[in-house]
């Protein structure tokens, strides 16, 4: 694992990923830092924090997109799995780096927070708590678009699965609320619809990646989001293992 | 040592691999040969755990590939069709990360060092793996199966796309190799295994077709012991002579080859050798012999039989005529043969 993780780290740098990445990164959320926290002279960093969940989106899929499919484009896998190594190994060194990337990303949070700090008093456990959030959501979603990554050979169109993927989250975050309320006026008149509905809102909640992060911007710590973040990434991690294993039965 | 027992393949419905079965022993270097298509490459991916088997196992040293693929995996080095070389590297940070990547024990400087100027690669170990050219950067890829040490290599196709001079040097590499690790090298260039290996297995359609030491085989598959002979000396006495030999079934001439020489061909009765009667012959008529041909089978006499089919390992039928023909007539067949065996010519004064 350690093998493959430095050699990705590498690679991050030595192409055009790792760079563009990072100037990608920093420049959404410069720009987001300066609309929502310098141009309202506030050091209140939390509607910073919920629209870096949008940046998140589109250049997410960035890290993760040619972690397995160039691998594949240029036979290179052939290289590790014929290395006696595990597939976990393997996949989790990729995922690792790719999160490796990801943090140095979100830690441009703490060189905001410090600049604010001199014009007023930051809450520094909230920007902590902050910085978690997006690692761990990041982490979650980075094991889900790795895992899409795992099924082509074409880092495009790894990319623009990875995409659709958040963009489906994003989606079923958005609607949740609005099916809760809607069964809520629905229940008045038709209990059954009303109760199904319901249930749909509670589902789609449960897996609401997106609000979720509201918690961590207020500064409260919820075991519940930590978990679900926690363990998609895990799941999802499981399932490439498990894409590779299976191929080779193919 | 390796050893595969009833090992197949199969895609869907088709049969890739199809109940093969061999032993190699340690220190053998064999030759895997067949047409393309024909199960090389699928049976070195399941020796080398990058596919798994439909059925049936591969043993390396005694460790199943697919029970404790990390032990077994240990032993091989690998070299695949197409070597498995991150281009935005560089030669050694390359070869640094496979050292790592196999978790290898050697001092790493030496060993790397060591593989370096085995493979001849020193020169370029500091350049982009890119830039490198096509020959390059197939020893790159023998030298990442190199790391590690493992007693097992297992090379597909290593000099394909080499220019002459490079393929030379390829197998003068891999002979050298071969005294120290037990080595499998396919490859459908026929005077590529003649070269380098003690020992062929050759595989058409996904089945084992033939198996032995190339003169071994060469002699059991063997129908005729024709001789042909070119001399000067006038024909008309030359038959008679032949013909007079003891052991001499039948004798033709063919058309003049070169001025005042002509192509006799010598049938013999049973096995027996006529080429020191043919000399003492000549000799005591004082004919000059301008070159002499035993009809044993080159190696490509032996792939173009067993890969058309008309000679199966487990039969050791005979030859029927049409059939021969047949191989003769075949341009599909030469065609995938990049490069023919020396003839056993033997130029006699």
């Amino acid at each position: 694992m350690g093998a493959i993780y430095r050699r990705e780290l590498g690679a991050f740098f030595n192409s055009a990923i790792g760079p563009v990445f990072l100037t990608v990164f920093y420049l959404g959320s410069g720009l987001l830092f300066w609309l929502f926290c310098l141009s309202y002279a506030t050091t209140d960093m939390s509607n910073y924090f919920a629209w870096m969940r949008l940046v998140m989106v589109l250049i997410l899929p960035l890290l993760t997109m040619r972690l397995l499919s160039e691998e594949r484009a240029q036979k290179t896998d052939q290289g590790l799995l014929t290395a006696p190594i595990s597939l976990g190994g393997i996949v989790l060194g990729k995922y690792f780096a790719a999160l490796t990337v990801y943090a140095m990303g979100i830690a441009i949070v703490f060189v905001y927070a410090i600049l604010l700090s001199f014009f007023g008093t930051v809450a520094w456990s909230i920007v902590l708590s902050n910085f978690i959030a997006l690692f761990l959501m990041g982490a979650a979603f980075m094991g889900i678009t790795l895992f899409l990554s795992a099924f082509t050979a074409n880092q495009f169109i790894a990319y623009v699965l990875g995409i659709v993927a958040l963009v489906v989250l994003y989606v079923i975050d958005f609607l949740s609320g609005t099916i809760s309320s809607t069964a809520d006026t629905v229940a008045a008149n038709s209990t059954v619809l009303g109760t199904l509905l319901g249930w749909l809102g509670t589902a789609m909640e449960s897996v609401s990646f997106f609000s979720r992060i509201y918690d961590f911007t207020y500064g409260l710590f919820n075991l519940s989001s930590v978990l679900l973040y926690v363990s998609t990434a895990v799941l999802f991690n499981f399932f490439t293992i498990r894409v590779f294993e299976t191929r080779r039965w193919r | 040592m390796i050893t595969v027992k009833h090992l197949t393949k199969r895609y869907g419905s088709h049969l890739a691999v199809d109940d093969i079965s061999f032993t190699v022993q340690d220190g053998e270097i064999v030759g895997f040969l067949g047409p393309n298509g024909a199960g090389k490459s699928t049976t070195m991916n399941m020796l080398t755990g990058y596919i798994s088997s439909s059925s049936g196992e591969a043993l390396i040293n005694e460790t199943d590939i697919l029970d404790n693929p990390i032990r077994a995996k240990r032993d091989i080095g690998y070299l695949p069709e197409l070597p498995p070389l991150y281009q935005e590297m560089t030669v050694m940070r390359y070869l640094h990360f496979v050292y790592d990547l196999k978790k290898c024990k050697l001092p790493r400087k030496a060993h790397l060092t060591e593989i370096c100027n085995l493979c001849k690669i020193a020169d370029v170990k500091d350049r982009i793996i890119k830039n490198l050219s096509k020959g390059y950067r197939q020893r790159v890829g023998l030298a990442q199966a190199l790391v590690g040490n493992p007693p097992i290599l297992i090379l597909d196709e290593p000099t394909v796309g080499l220019d002459p001079n490079q393929m030379l040097e390829m197998r003068t590499l891999i002979k050298r190799l071969g005294k120290r690790h037990t080595v499998i090298l396919s490859s459908h260039i026929l005077s590529e295994i003649q070269a380098v290996c003690d020992r062929v297995i050759i595989i058409n359609k996904g089945k084992i077709v033939a198996d032995g030491a190339i003169d071994t085989l060469a002699q059991s598959m063997s129908q005729n012991h024709r001789l042909k002979v070119r001399l000067d000396g006038n024909v008309a006495e030359v038959l008679q002579t032949f013909r007079a030999i003891e052991g001499v079934a039948k004798v033709q001439q063919s058309a003049q080859q070169e001025s005042g020489l002509y192509d006799y061909e010598l049938e013999p009765i049973g096995n027996a050798d006529l080429r020191k009667a043919v000399n003492a012959a000549a000799q005591a008529n004082g004919w000059n012999i301008y070159r002499m041909e035993s009809g044993m089978l080159t190696l490509e006499d032996i792939f173009l039989k067993v890969t058309m089919g008309e000679w199966q390992a487990e039969q050791k039928s005979s030859v029927s005529a049409a059939a021969v023909k047949k191989s003769a007539e075949s341009a599909e067949m030469t065609a995938t043969i990049d490069d023919k065996p020396e003839t056993t010519e033997e130029e006699a004064k």
